[in-house]
Order: C-alpha cells, then structure tokens, then sequence
C-alpha cells in the first residue's frame, strides 16, 4: 500500500500478463499514450499458466493489495492450451481465497489480446479502481514486509 | 473379521503367494494401533489387530513397499481403495507387487472424541448397542457410540471397494453422504464470518506437517516447504499470512486428487478441519467440471490437468455464493 | 497451607493479572485445552494437561533474533530483543514443570542463550498438581511426583479449595501478592485426594515402565540395535511428536527479507525432518530409520550421559496421544530395552 501527496490510500496492483497477449497488449496501450493507473506493476510471464498460486500469495505478502492475472483469449494461447489450464487453476484458487474470507474484488482474470491496448487500460483503471474501494491489504498480509 | 483376516493372510504368506503383509500392529492401550509390516505367522498372531480404532489409511506406504523385492499382502478399507488407485495412476504404487483384500470399512472410532468428553483412563471401549461403554480406571464411562466415531467416518462416502483382488466381507455400496454441508454452510456466510472462522482454525496451527505426511495425495519426494531451491521454504508459520500460506497450497496441491479420505483431520493434533478445505475443492470441481470423484479408477485425467474449451470463467467466483 | 475457595478463583485470576500477563489453560470448543492469556472471565480449564506445552512460554515457536537494514555497502544491525515485562504461567503440570529443568540444561549452560533466559527470568510457573492421571501418563518413570509438582510456587486442589505452597523465593513472591484473597486451610482433605491419585499412579497400565537400563552405558548396543527397523517402519517423519514435545529444544535459524531489510529468526525445527541438521553436503541422516533412531538415542541415551543421568521425557503422555500414528517412546522403550 501507498499513499498519495493527499495522504490518500493508493492501491499496489501486481499483474501477472502474458509475453504474448497481455503484455503486447500493455505495450499498445502505452503507444497510444492511454493512460492507466501507475499502481499497476506488471510481471512479465510466458504464458498465464506459468503463474504458480504461490506468486499470488506472494504478492499479498509483498504488498500488494490487488492481483490481476491477464492472459491470451480461451482458444487463441501461444501455447495453444496453457490458457486453459491456467482458467481452471485460478478459478479455482480464486475460489479457495473467497471461502477463506479474502475479498472477491481483490483478485481478476482478464484475457487481453495482443490489440487490446483500450481494453488494457481500461482493465486495469477499473480493478485499480475497485481495489481501492476495499482499502488495503489486511487479510493477507505478512506484518513483517509492511513498510513502517 | 480380525481372526478371518489373520488366517487368510497366513495362508497367502504360506503358499508363497505374498511374502510380507501390512495391515495393523497392537499398542499399549486399545486405541493406539501403528500400521506396521509383518512378515510371518507368528507375528501376525502376537500383533495384528482389526477393530474399531484401526482407522489409519496404509495405501500411503505401498508407495515404499512395493519397490521392495516381492508381494505385499495389503488389507484395504473402502476409502483406502480409492486412496490406492489414485496412487497407481500416478504411477506410484507398482499393483503387481501389491495384494489387494478389500476389508470392510467402519465407522471407526477416534480416541481423541471419547477423550474430549473428560472421559480419561481409557483401558478398554466395547459398542453395546449403540452405546459405547468405556472401561476406565476411575469405572465405567458411558456416550453414545456415534459421538466418538472419527471425523473422516461421519460423512462416509462409500463402503464399495473401488479395487481388489479378493473380498472379504460383504460388498458395500457408494453412498449419499453429506460430506458438502458444512462446506456449504461456510460458502453462505460472509466473507468476514468466514475470514474470522479460518482464522480461529488456522491460528492453533503448529506446522506438525501430520497433514502432510499422512496425505496419500501428499507424496512428493521433496515437499517445496521443504525445499531451500524452491524460494518457499517454510518450516514454522511466523504470522497469520504463513499459517493460510502453508493450507492454501497444500489443498490446491492436491485439488482434484485428494480422495476425501479425512487421514488429515484426523490426525491433527489440534483438531483443525483440514478436511472443509479439501472438500470446497472438490465441492468446486464437481459444480464447474463435472462431478468427479478421485481414486474411482485408475485411468480418468485429473480435473486440473485436464480442460474444455467451454469451461467457466474466474468471474463465476464473483456472481456465487455470499459476499 | 493458605487456600482460596475454588468458587473466587476468577478473582484471584483479576487480581493477578491486573499487575502482570496470566496465562493459564482453557478450553477450546473443539474439545482441547490451550494456554491463553487471562481475560476477565475466562474459565481455567480442568483438563489434565493442554496440547502445547508449556515450553511456548520460555522458547516459542518462532523468535525474532536480530534485523539488518542494507544502506548501500553499509550492513544496519539492529537490537529487536525486548525487554521481557513479567508474566505468570498458572495451571502449569508436573510434568511440564519438570520440563523447564531439562530445557534450562540445555539454553542456561554456557553460552547462556539470552532470549530464552530473558523470557525465563520474567516467568512465575505456578504448578497444579494433578488429581485424576491419564492411561498415557509415566511421569513416575522419570521420578516426577504428580502429586507434589516442582515451579515456583505449587497448588493443590482437594475438590473445593485449591491450596498453594512456595517452592522458592519467586514463588513466595507470587503468594505474599495474593495474600489477601487467602486464607488459611485445613489440608486434611488434600491428604485424601493426594493419596487415592497416587493409588491409581500404581494401577496406571505404564507404572511399570523403568529408565534402569536406559543412560550412556549401553549406548552401542542400542544404537546398533535390529529393533530401530521395525520401530521406525510406520513413521512418517512429519515432527508431531518433537512439537507437541515439552523438552524438544532444537530450533533452525532463518533469514526472511521482508523487502525492505532482513528479519533473522529462529523457529522450531525437528529431527524427523529430511532437511533438518543441513551439513554442507545436506542433512548426514539419509533415511527415516536414521532420523527416528536419533530421536530416541538421544532422549534416552545421550541427553542423559551429558546431563547426570537426567533423562530427555517427562512422561507427559502427549506423543502417546498425538502421533498419528501411534508410535512413542514407551514403544520404543519396550522393544528396545537390553535388560
């Protein structure tokens, strides 16, 4: 969590994309000079198979008090079917942090192409966004990495 | 069925057919039975013990058995044959080493409920119709029979064997059990109630690993908690993040193949219900995948390593259940 | 003696811990007894004994030992032990009483470990005899008398009173600054209770069970023994037994960058586990069989030829109860004994 020159709360947001979709898709929405929130910290990933739910957890005991994972449209994967995977994988995760009481809103999938630079940013305005609603991170958090 | 069990497996061991045989070892008091090996007549005579307290599950030690030179004899409950085939699909357990005699199952009961009721000085525990009359050394102690009956035997699931090569008993059925309520009853709380629940749970935590070491799911050679290589090290829970850390991950580790089998519950020594963890997979896996029950047979692909172009989207877990 | 009447024990509870931390057992809805700290209200639990041990309380799970702060080339150390505030441990067993003696052998001998003794200075043990021994109980083994538990100040319950006695300064201490809420008492029901405690002592199915040909002489002998195959066959090296253990006593120490500097602390560790004692080429106990025999050899064995004859068990019983599947050292004390 962070604060702005207003003291306000201001949300870390980790994203997962993927090289080949999500994260060209970043790119396209940078040349085009939208504009999306500066909370949003992209972790560059092959493919959104490869994030572990371990990184997920990681990144709440990090700081983070948002994680969105974004990947190529069901059908369209680089890896032809590690899309596919990944969607079971963290619906289900994604369901095991809801029943543990960890707030819904704090965790999205979203598939991004490769020429979705709007819909990037606009992604990641909304989920910073609603993030910010929440306030920070409590639930998930490891009290040791909270900057004092 | 204990004296039918010891002959059958002291003719097998005679004609050569197996040349050790795992079931159960007598203890000092009539509740702490080990899983244990024996290797000959006399052993099995002086030691083995089938009753109401020899509810561990041995499937887990066949992954080491059965890469030793000849047959084991192994005596399976209903829920320890699913536990089994899981185990041959992964290619863990050799079946050509391995005997199976299907045994029938319980309820078996846990000395650690009679205990919870004040009960102490436990020297003996007989059913009497429905009533467990309990010989202690402060004089007999009675509860009703169903309230010392272990967690895991509460919502059976089935007393059909899903593998054997000899049956011993009648066969049973799958049955209707309501194993998903109290998961069901946590998913229609809110997210507070539920965050405060697993958070009294979680918190008695010790990181015992008996979870983990029981699980016949669990069987890697080299835990990732285990593991200075694998950056997530983990030997002691510091804070609340570690605590939900270390079940998080090793529910999903074994989502879609745990078996329900309940060895986790109970044998935790701070009676936290691992088990409504592993069941919420399931319960998950059965909604949006289809049912699927693990350890039903030896060949069906385990939902996470399996997918459908149609498969439901993350936002599901947004639009169920309770806020 | 002086005694309270059960009936005001919770004000008793209030006015001790209005001057200090009191943490005494109380049960949990799921049928066990832990140690919290007192609240007004709380019940002490009359549980024979709680999951955990006392030991918590002088060297817990995890420890904060020393943080570092990295500035460039230059390494920041920095002090994080705290001044310890005096606390009370009542309800404590003999057992686990007994407990604190084996663990002070262990971080009170040179080099003194600072942390433990901190917490150690700061603790009253107020120990509560036991009146009604469990089937899992051989305290008697290892010469601890339930019936007259050591601390530093011990209670006794006869059924309506609970009657206290100091065992040394620290333990008079803690009375003189109850004194008002006691009065004195006839102990002559205590005797009654004291005594029929210790008829079942004898009936206990492991009163029997003897240290004789236990200690450093016949260290060899056991450790070569056939028996550690079948011993250790069934166990699953998970560490129940060394963490519900009131005298385990060995710990790891870790690092863990918390992103903005490094927290070094110590947690419990277990000889059971595979990555346990790591020496530069791993950890030298290749097998399970190995690990469990070190677990034993060393509670039964080296502990004692080390510490006088004083052996590394109480006889609390938790193994007994706890290890999921069911192995403990009275097992392994009956098939290993070389008479």
């Amino acid at each position: 969590m962070q604060v702005n020159e207003n003291k306000e709360f201001e949300p870390v947001i980790v994203a997962f994309c993927c090289n080949w979709c999500s994260y060209a898709g970043a790119d396209l929405s940078g040349t085009n000079r939208l504009n999306y929130p500066t909370n949003v910290k992209i972790i560059r990933v092959p493919c959104s198979c490869r994030v572990n739910p371990m990184f997920i957890l990681r990144a709440f005991q990090r700081g983070a008090d948002g994680v969105i994972i974004c990947g190529c449209h069901p059908g369209d994967c680089h890896y032809t079917s590690g899309n596919y995977y990944a969607r079971r994988r963290i619906t289900l995760l994604y369901s095991m942090l809801d029943y543990l009481g960890i707030e819904r809103n704090r965790t999205r999938l979203e598939w991004v192409s490769a020429a979705e630079g709007a819909k990037f940013a606009e992604t990641m305005q909304k989920f910073t966004a609603d993030v910010k609603k929440l306030g920070p991170n409590r639930r998930l958090e490891d009290l040791r990495c909270r900057k004092q | 069925m204990q004296e039918a069990m010891i002959k059958r497996a002291k003719e097998l061991l005679a004609d050569g057919s197996v040349n050790r045989v795992i079931g159960w070892k007598r203890g000092e008091f009539v509740y702490d039975v080990t899983p244990a090996v024996f290797d000959s007549a006399e052993e099995l005579d002086a030691d083995f013990v089938y009753d109401d307290f020899t509810a561990a599950n041995v499937s887990k030690y066949l992954i080491k058995e059965t890469k030793k030179e000849g047959k084991i004899l192994a005596f399976l409950k209903p829920c320890d044959t699913y536990s089994f085939n899981q185990l041959i699909k992964e290619h863990r357990i050799v079946r050509e080493n391995v005997y199976v005699i299907g045994i029938p199952g319980g309820p078996k009961l846990d000395a650690e409920k009679i205990k919870a009721k004040g009960i102490t000085g436990i020297l003996g525990a007989k059913n009497d119709n429905g009533t467990l009359r309990i010989e202690t050394l402060y004089g007999e102690e009675t509860m009703p029979y169903y309230e010392a009956v272990s967690v895991k035997c509460e919502s059976c699931k089935s007393k059909k064997h899903m593998v054997y090569d000899e049956l011993m008993g009648e066969e049973g059925d799958i049955l209707q059990s309501n194993r998903f309520d109290m998961v069901e009853k946590l998913e229609n709380m809110t997210a507070q109630e539920r965050y405060d629940f697993w958070r009294e749970q979680l918190s008695k935590c010790i990181r015992c690993n008996a979870c983990r070491n029981v699980c016949p799911a669990c069987s890697c050679e080299k835990c990732i908690f285990d593991n200075p290589d694998s950056g997530f090290e983990n030997k002691a829970a510091v804070d609340s993040f570690e605590e939900n850390m270390f079940h998080i991950i090793r529910a999903f580790h074994v989502a879609g193949r745990c078996t329900d089998c309940g060895e986790c519950s109970r044998v935790c020594p701070q009676n936290i219900p691992l088990h409504l963890l592993n069941r919420k997979f399931i319960k998950d896996i059965n909604s949006l995948y289809g049912e699927y029950q693990a350890g039903e047979d030896t060949t069906s692909r385990a939902p996470l390593t399996n997918y459908t172009t149609d498969d439901c989207e993350p936002s599901i877990v947004h639009e169920r259940g309770v806020e | 003696m002086l005694k309270i009447s059960k009936s005001k024990l919770n004000e008793l509870f209030d006015a001790v811990s209005a001057k200090q931390a009191l943490y005494l057992p109380v049960d949990r809805n799921d049928g066990a007894a832990e140690y919290k700290k007192y609240e007004s209200g709380m019940t002490m639990s009359s549980a024979l004994n709680t999951v955990r041990s006392a030991k918590d309380f002088f060297f817990p799970q995890t420890e904060n030992l020393v943080d570092f702060k990295m500035e460039g080339k230059n390494i920041e150390v920095i002090d994080v032990r705290e001044e310890s505030e005096d606390f009370v441990i009542f309800g404590v067993r003999a057992c686990d009483a007994r407990s604190f003696t084996i663990l002070d052998k262990v971080f009170l001998a040179e080099p003194v470990d600072s942390y433990y003794k901190n917490r150690r200075d700061h603790g009253t043990v107020v120990t509560m005899a036991c009146t009604r021994p469990a089937e899992t109980c051989f305290c008697k083994t290892f010469g601890i008398d339930p019936t007259v538990p050591e601390g530093d100040a011990a209670c006794f319950d006869d059924g309506e009173n609970i009657f206290f006695l100091a065992n040394n300064d620290k333990g008079q201490a803690f009375i003189d600054s109850i004194a008002s809420l006691l009065e004195e008492g006839d102990a002559a029901k205590l005797c009654e209770v004291q005594e029929k405690a210790r008829a079942i002592m004898e009936k206990l199915p492991l009163a029997k069970l003897s240290t004789e040909n236990f200690g450093g002489d016949k260290l060899t002998e056991y450790f070569n023994s056939e028996k550690w195959a079948d011993l250790s066959e069934a166990c699953l090296g998970c560490g129940t037994c060394t963490f519900v253990c009131p005298t385990c006593q060995c710990y790891d120490i870790k690092d863990f960058n918390t992103g903005h500097g490094i927290k070094r602390f110590r947690c419990w560790d277990s000889c059971m586990y595979s990555d346990f004692t790591k020496m530069a080429h791993g950890n030298p106990r290749l097998t399970q069989l190995e690990r469990f025999r070190q677990r034993f050899m060393h509670k039964l064995v080296y502990f004692p030829a080390n510490n006088n004859g004083e052996f590394g068990c109480v006889g609390c019983g938790r193994c007994l109860s706890k290890c999921p599947i069911s192995m403990n050292i009275v097992k392994v004390m009956k098939a290993l004994e070389v008479k």
